[in-house]
C-alpha cells in the first residue's frame, strides 16, 4: 500500500471495512439513529407541536405579551455585550496562548476553560457573593455610586445578567481559535515581521484571514450559549418583565401551571428552537467554509 | 569579510547550541552551513537574521556590529525552511508586502514585483494562492519575495528540505544560478552534504554547536581537518584495526575512515594491476549491492570490513570470491585531528606519475595527481 496518499489510504481502509462487517455498520446506524430521534428530535418536535396546540392566534398572542418583549429584549441586550466582549477577549487570550511562550501559560489556558467545568448556578451565586449586599465589592460599588451620583446595581440588575453570560460563555471563541491559530504556526508572522510590519498590520493581514471563519463559527456558538443561558441568570435576576430572559420567562410561564401559561411557555420556546435551528445551519455553512479554505 | 561572527554562544537553557562560534563571509559568496541536526547550523542563521539573539558575540555586517539592530533594519532576506508564504495572498500579494510595509509607491511596487516574477519565471501565476502552486513554485515565490526589498545579504533555511528528491536536483542548478545572476552574498543552512558540495562555494561544517571545518567543497572532500568532518563528509566508515591493512603501519591514532572510492579490488588475473599485484591482499566479497550506475561491492580484508563501488562495465564477481585490494589511503584520526596517510607500499613503487589512473575506480583516485 506504500504507493498510496494518506487520503487514498484511510479510503481504503474505510472501504475494506464497510466490506467485512455490513452488520456493524447498520447496528450502529440504526441505535444512533433511533438515540437521536428519541433524545432530541422528538422532544424539539413537541415544544413546536404544543405551542400550537391552541392555535396560532394564541400562539402570537403568547409570544407578544409585554413579559416576553421585555425577556426578548433582555435577552438580545445581554448577548449582543456579551458576544462583544467576548470576542475580544477571546481573540487576545487565543493569541496569547498560540504566540507567546511564558511560564504558567498552561495554566492560563485551564482557567480560560473553568466555566466548562463549572455550574452555571455557582457562577450566578459568586456574583451575588461579590456584589451582594454582603459581597467584599460592594463596598466599591458604593462609593462609585456614591462620588459620581450614579445607581449602578449589579446582583439583581441587568448588569448582573449581562456578567453572569459573560462567564458561561466565556471560551467558546478562544476555544475555536487555539487549534486553528496552533496549526498555523508562527512562521508567516515572523516572515512579516522580519520585513518589518508591526503588530497591528501582521494581525490584519497575516494572522486575521487565517481564523476569519473560526472566528465567526465561535461567535455563533457564543450567541447560541448566551440565548439560552438559565441557571446563572436565575440566581441574579429576579424581576419579571425586567430583568428576565427567555429562558427565565419560559420558566416562569410553565410553573404558573395553568393549561394557557404552560402551552405559552411552549410557544415563547418555540422561539429558541428556532433560533437554534438557525444557528445550527449557519453553523453547518461556515464550518465548511472554515475547512474549504 | 561581509559578515562576521565573532565568539559567539548561544544556549537553550542547558543546551549549548553555539560554543565560541568564530565565522566570515565574503561579499558575493554562496556559503553553505552544513552540518547534522541540531549541530547549530539554523541557530547561527537565525542570529545572523536577528530572528535569535547571542548570549555574547558580535555579530557584523558589512563592518557594522548588528547585534542591536532589529531583523528588518539588517538588510537580509530570509527564505523559511517551509517558505512560510502568507497562504490568504496571492503570489503578487506575497511579493509585495515587504515593499508595502516600506512604503513604496504603488507603481514602483508593481515595476518591482514584476520584474522579479519574470526574474523567477513566475509569470502567469501572479493571481495564485500558495496552494495551488508546485512545491518548486513555492520556493521561486519564497525566494522572489525575500529579494523584493533589495536585501544585500540572502538568507535560506533548508530551502530544498520541503520538496521531493526529483524536483530538487532541478532546483539547486536553478537556485545557484539565479543567486549568481542577482549578484547577493547567500547563506544557506542544508543537512545534505550533496547538496552543500553542489551549490555552495564555501562550505561551513558544524557539529555539536561548534565550526569544524571552513573551506571550499573540495578542500572539505579531500582534506578534512577534524575526524567529525572526514566522517560526515562522503560516504565514510570507521576502522579501529587500519594497520592490519596492507601498506598502513600503526600511528598514535585512535582509527581511521576510509571510504569507497580509497578501495580498489580486482581479479588476481587482472593484467593492468599486475604492476601492484605485490601491493595487494586478499579480500572475500561478502555481499554484491546494486546501485543503479554501479556495483557497491562488501568486502571482508583481514577480518576488516571495507566497501567499495564496481563500474557495470567490468567483469562479474560472485559473493564468495576471493579479490585481491588495495586500499589507496586513509584519513587517521585521533581526538582533534584527521591527518592522510597514503599507502606506504604503493608510494615506495613510486608509480605516481605514470598513467595507472585509465583503469582505477574513480578520477579521484590515488595515482591522479
Amino acid at each position: 500500500m506504500a504507493y498510496l496518499k494518506g487520503d487514498e489510504r484511510k479510503e481504503l481502509a474505510i472501504k475494506t471495512t464497510r466490506r467485512s462487517k455490513p452488520v456493524v455498520k447498520w447496528v450502529l446506524i440504526s441505535t444512533s439513529a433511533l438515540f437521536i430521534f428519541f433524545m432530541l428530535i422528538l422532544p424539539l418536535v413537541s415544544v413546536i407541536v404544543n405551542s400550537l396546540k391552541e392555535g396560532f392566534d394564541f400562539y402570537f398572542k403568547a409570544i407578544s405579551t409585554e413579559y416576553v418583549k421585555a425577556a426578548l429584549l433582555v435577552t438580545l441586550l445581554a448577548t449582543v455585550i456579551t458576544v462583544i466582549v467576548n470576542t475580544f477577549f477571546g481573540i487576545m487570550a487565543s493569541w496569547l496562548l498560540t504566540k507567546f511562550s511564558f511560564k504558567g501559560k498552561q495554566f492560563l489556558a485551564t482557567l480560560i476553560d473553568i466555566p466548562f467545568s463549572i455550574s452555571p448556578v455557582i457562577a450566578g451565586l459568586a456574583y451575588i457573593m461579590t456584589f451582594g449586599r454582603s459581597g467584599w465589592a460592594k463596598p466599591v460599588v458604593d462609593y462609585i455610586n456614591s462620588t459620581f451620583g450614579t445607581d449602578i446595581k449589579i446582583v439583581f440588575a441587568i448588569p448582573g445578567v449581562v456578567l453572569a453570560t459573560i462567564f458561561v460563555t466565556f471560551p467558546f471563541i478562544s476555544r475555536e481559535l487555539i487549534p486553528v491559530l496552533n496549526a498555523q504556526g508562527t512562521d508567516e508572522e515572523e516572515a512579516a515581521s522580519l520585513m518589518g510590519a508591526k503588530g497591528w498590520t501582521i494581525f490584519k493581514r497575516v494572522t486575521f484571514p487565517h481564523i476569519k471563519w473560526a472566528l465567526v463559527y465561535g461567535i455563533i456558538l457564543c450567541t447560541a450559549r448566551a440565548l439560552g443561558e438559565f441557571g446563572a441568570v436565575n440566581a441574579l435576576s429576579k424581576t419579571r418583565g425586567e430583568t428576565f430572559t427567555l429562558p427565565l420567562e419560559i420558566d416562569a410561564l410553565y410553573l404558573a401551571g395553568s393549561a394557557d401559561s404552560i402551552t405559552a411557555s411552549f410557544a415563547v420556546s418555540s422561539i429558541l428552537v428556532i433560533i437554534a435551528v438557525v444557528v445550527l445551519i449557519l453553523r453547518n455553512i461556515f464550518e465548511h467554509k472554515s475547512k474549504s479554505m | 569579510m561581509y559578515v562576521e561572527l565573532k565568539n559567539i554562544n548561544k544556549s537553550y537553557g542547558d543546551f549549548k547550541a553555539s560554543k565560541d562560534v568564530n565565522l566570515g563571509i565574503e561579499k558575493g559568496s554562496l556559503v553553505a552551513l552544513l552540518g547534522p541536526s541540531g549541530s547549530g547550523k539554523t541557530t547561527i542563521l537565525r542570529m545572523i537574521a536577528g530572528l535569535e539573539r547571542p548570549d555574547s558575540g558580535d555579530i557584523i555586517i558589512d563592518g557594522v556590529r548588528v547585534n542591536n539592530v532589529s531583523p528588518s533594519e539588517r538588510g537580509i532576506g530570509f527564505v523559511f525552511q517551509n517558505y512560510a508564504l502568507f497562504r490568504y495572498m496571492t503570489v503578487y500579494e506575497n511579493i509585495a508586502f515587504g515593499l508595502e510595509i516600506k512604503k513604496m509607491p504603488k507603481k514602483e511596487i508593481k515595476a518591482r514585483v514584476e520584474e522579479l516574477i519574470e526574474l523567477t519565471g513566475l509569470k502567469g501565476f501572479e493571481k495564485r494562492y500558495p496552494n495551488q502552486l508546485s512545491g518548486g513554485q513555492r520556493q521561486r515565490v519564497a525566494f522572489a519575495r525575500a529579494l523584493a526589498p533589495n536585501p544585500s545579504l540572502l538568507l535560506l533555511d533548508e530551502p530544498f528540505a520541503a520538496i521531493d528528491a526529483k524536483v530538487r536536483q532541478e532546483l539547486r542548478s536553478w537556485l545557484r544560478e539565479m543567486i549568481y545572476k542577482v549578484g547577493i552574498t547567500s547563506i544557506f543552512v542544508t543537512h545534505d552534504q550533496d547538496e552543500a558540495v553542489e551549490v555552495a562555494d564555501q562550505i561551513i561544517v558544524t557539529n555539536k554547536g561548534r565550526v569544524e571545518q571552513i573551506g571550499t567543497p573540495k578542500e572539505i572532500y579531500k582534506t578534512p581537518d577534524t575526524p567529525f568532518v572526514s566522517e560526515f563528509i562522503g560516504r565514510s566508515t570507521l576502522i579501529e584495526d587500519y594497520h592490519k591493512l596492507k601498506g598502513f603501519e600503526k600511528g598514535d591514532y585512535k582509527g581511521a575512515i576510509v571510504r569507497p572510492e580509497f578501495v580498489e579490488a580486482f581479479k588476481s588475473d587482472n593484467k593492468v594491476f599486475s604492476e601492484v599485484m605485490d601491493c595487494s591482499e586478499e579480500g572475500v566479497v561478502t555481499d554484491i549491492l546494486f546501485r543503479g550506475d554501479s556495483l557497491e561491492l562488501k568486502l571482508n580484508v583481514n577480518g576488516i570490513e571495507l566497501t567499495t563501488f564496481r563500474s557495470l562495465e567490468r567483469r562479474k564477481v560472485e559473493i564468495g570470491e576471493k579479490m585481491r585490494v588495495i586500499i589507496y589511503r586513509l584519513y587517521a584520526v585521533d581526538d582533534e585531528k584527521a591527518y592522510l596517510l597514503e599507502n606506504q607500499e604503493l608510494k615506495d613503487k613510486d608509480i605516481k606519475n605514470r598513467r595507472l589512473e585509465a583503469y582505477l575506480y574513480s578520477s579521484d583516485g590515488y595515482f591522479v595527481v
